[in-house]
């Protein structure tokens, strides 16, 4: 009975290799992912109070340094105040909104900014890989320049680009401000797009690109048919960072050049609250967190379309 | 008739005028009748790898002159009149295993369902008719190696190129292959160049084995086998194939003391 259940499990499978091992370590995968979101959150909740109920009110010194944190309720409010303050009205009136619904909308400005942002700088990043990976010449021009554009600050290029955008007026298009975010944002994004597609162009074996030659295959056919699909696993990474930088170039370009309704505005202005209310704070920091946790699902749900068909070790 | 290949006086220089330059072929005359299976073989660094990617057209020769198909080795390839093969398969993890044989014929313009029908009678010749949907990595390195013939195949090409097709699989795999591309090459009438180092699988593949030695490579010694259109499990246990065998060692051997080299490299005589 045994016997035959196993018989049964295993048909034709000689001389293929383990697919149904593999295929097992693909199903639980997820699972597993799924159950360390909980645990994670569980674990920062019990460290965040387990340390406001034993650490000193005011904070401490070592060596004379300051740098023990102060426990109190000002400094580190408790969780379960913040979820409450979620509830409450933004500021204290009658009809007002809740903070919820304030967190939800910047959140949701903030995203579509990051997603534009994002989709810039990949497309920018992958467009200059592959001029330099058809180009020897332009690889040695731009690439220097690359790397030198990620030397400047943010914060230097925010008004800039708000000055510039002043005076752009394209196809009866104004340039407006949060178009000068999404700029900044791919700004981050696209330089390890830019960096990993390269490296991923290149990387097809020496004997693949001779297969190609033999069939007299053109430039773009090798592209598209070995260089693009080659380049897969070494896209995946580079996404996941744009993705999390492009946030950031977001919320912090919010901030300089002073773009209300979104989240960086959200969370400086809240912040600002922050001796009378102190939880208030944390909801905006909340909703920057669910920001970048739902930037960097997507980028998994990019791996995943990029990566089905492909064995386990490509898709790391 | 014309021949598949044809090479008169073919030389190749790299680095030429340099410090770094190498004489990688010299003065090599070779000609290769359509049907014929000629194994190329000598010692690292004899140019046998070179000579073939002559012939592919992937290198150009700075000397001489070479027809393939009786045209330039050029206008041979912009008409895929070869196939090529290399030690690594080198099949495309993201295809399935009908659209890596389909490939070729994709650059070449063809429609989906004539390549479709193409990739169904190649998977039928290396008889993988039942994995023409798995992926390359769920299958055996002989597998795979069979992907990569059909591939070469594919177009159904005069010639076809290999540069050391089995050197990565292992002797038994090894052995069922070279009998899978006689039955494949007896079927198909396909002219074979066949790069190796390997001594038995040279004598047991060919009609013809080209001796070639290294610094300059250059080709020392033909030895034609002979053994007949039939080979099986047999052939190997014949004495005849044991006495090609220690004919073309000693023509390896004749090349070596030839150019006064201590030792040649590389060589197998398994």
């Amino acid at each position: 009975m045994t016997d035959t259940l196993l018989d049964a499990g295993t048909p034709g499978s000689e001389g293929v290799h383990d697919d149904v091992v593999l295929d097992r370590a693909r199903r639980q995968l997820p699972v597993r992912k799924a159950l360390m979101v909980p645990l994670a959150l569980a674990l920062f909740v019990v460290v965040w109070e387990g340390y406001k109920a034993i650490g000193p009110a005011d904070g401490g010194s070592i060596f004379g340094w300051k740098i023990i944190p102060r426990t109190n309720d000002r400094a580190m409010p408790h969780i379960i105040d913040m979820l409450r303050r979620f509830d409450r009205p933004e500021v204290r009136g009658a009809n007002q909104r809740t903070v919820l619904a304030a967190v939800i909308a910047a959140t949701w400005y903030s995203f579509r900014v990051s997603l534009f942002g994002f989709a810039l700088g990949v497309v920018t990043g992958l467009v200059l890989a592959a001029v330099m990976a058809r180009f020897n010449i332009a690889r040695k021009a731009i690439l220097p320049y690359l790397v030198l554009s990620q030397t400047v600050p943010l914060i230097a290029l925010a008004p800039i680009t708000v000055s510039w955008g002043g005076k752009i007026h394209l196809f009866g298009l104004d340039f407006e401000k949060w178009m000068s975010a999404a700029v900044l944002s791919a700004f981050l994004a696209f330089f390890p797009v830019a960096v990993g597609a390269l490296r991923g162009f290149s990387s097809p074996k020496e004997s693949s690109l001779e297969l190609l030659d033999s069939y007299a295959a053109t430039w773009s056919q090798g592209f598209w048919k070995l260089r693009f699909p080659s380049a897969v696993p070494y896209l995946v990474p580079a996404f996941k960072l744009a993705a999390s930088l492009a946030v950031v170039g977001v919320v912090v370009s919010e901030i300089s050049i002073g773009l209300r309704f979104g989240i960086g505005r959200l969370i400086i202005s809240y912040y600002q609250d922050g001796t009378s209310d102190p939880a208030k704070v944390y909801t905006a920091v909340f909703g920057a967190v669910v920001l970048g946790l739902v930037m960097a699902g997507l980028v998994a749900l990019i791996d995943r379309a990029l990566t089905r068909n492909r064995p386990m070790e490509a898709s790391t | 008739m014309t021949a598949s290949v044809s090479a008169e006086g073919v030389g190749k220089i790299f680095n030429a005028r340099t410090k770094k330059q190498v004489d990688a072929l010299v003065d090599v005359s070779l000609t290769i009748e359509p049907g014929e299976f000629v194994s190329l073989i000598g010692p690292s660094g004899c140019g046998k790898s070179t000579l073939l990617r002559l012939f592919a057209d992937l290198l150009e020769p700075t000397s001489g002159k070479l027809l393939v198909n009786g045209k330039s080795a050029r206008q041979a390839r912009l008409d895929q009149d070869y196939g090529m093969a290399f030690q690594q398969a080198g099949l495309f993890e993201w295809r399935n295993v009908s659209r890596n044989i389909e490939l070729p014929l994709e650059i070449h313009g063809w429609d989906a369902a004539k390549r479709h029908d193409r990739a169904k009678e190649m998977l039928e010749l290396v008889k993988l008719s039942e994995f023409a949907n798995h992926m390359p990595w769920q299958l055996s390195g002989g597998m795979q190696q069979r992907v990569a013939i059909a591939r070469a195949l594919a177009a159904h090409p005069a010639l076809l190129l290999m540069d050391e097709p089995f050197g990565a699989l292992d002797e038994m795999t090894r052995e069922h292959m070279q009998a899978e591309l006689l039955s494949i090459c007896a079927k198909t009438g396909t002219t074979v160049v066949f790069v190796t180092h390997s001594i038995p699988e040279a004598v047991y593949l060919s009609d013809r084995v080209v001796v070639m030695s290294p610094r300059p490579g250059r080709i020392t010694a033909i030895v034609d086998v002979g053994l007949g259109d039939e080979r099986n499990v047999d052939t190997r246990e014949a004495s005849e194939f044991y006495g090609k065998i220690t004919e073309v060692r000693e023509a390896l051997r004749g090349a070596e003391h030839g150019v006064g080299v201590a030792k040649v490299a590389g060589i197998e005589d398994r």
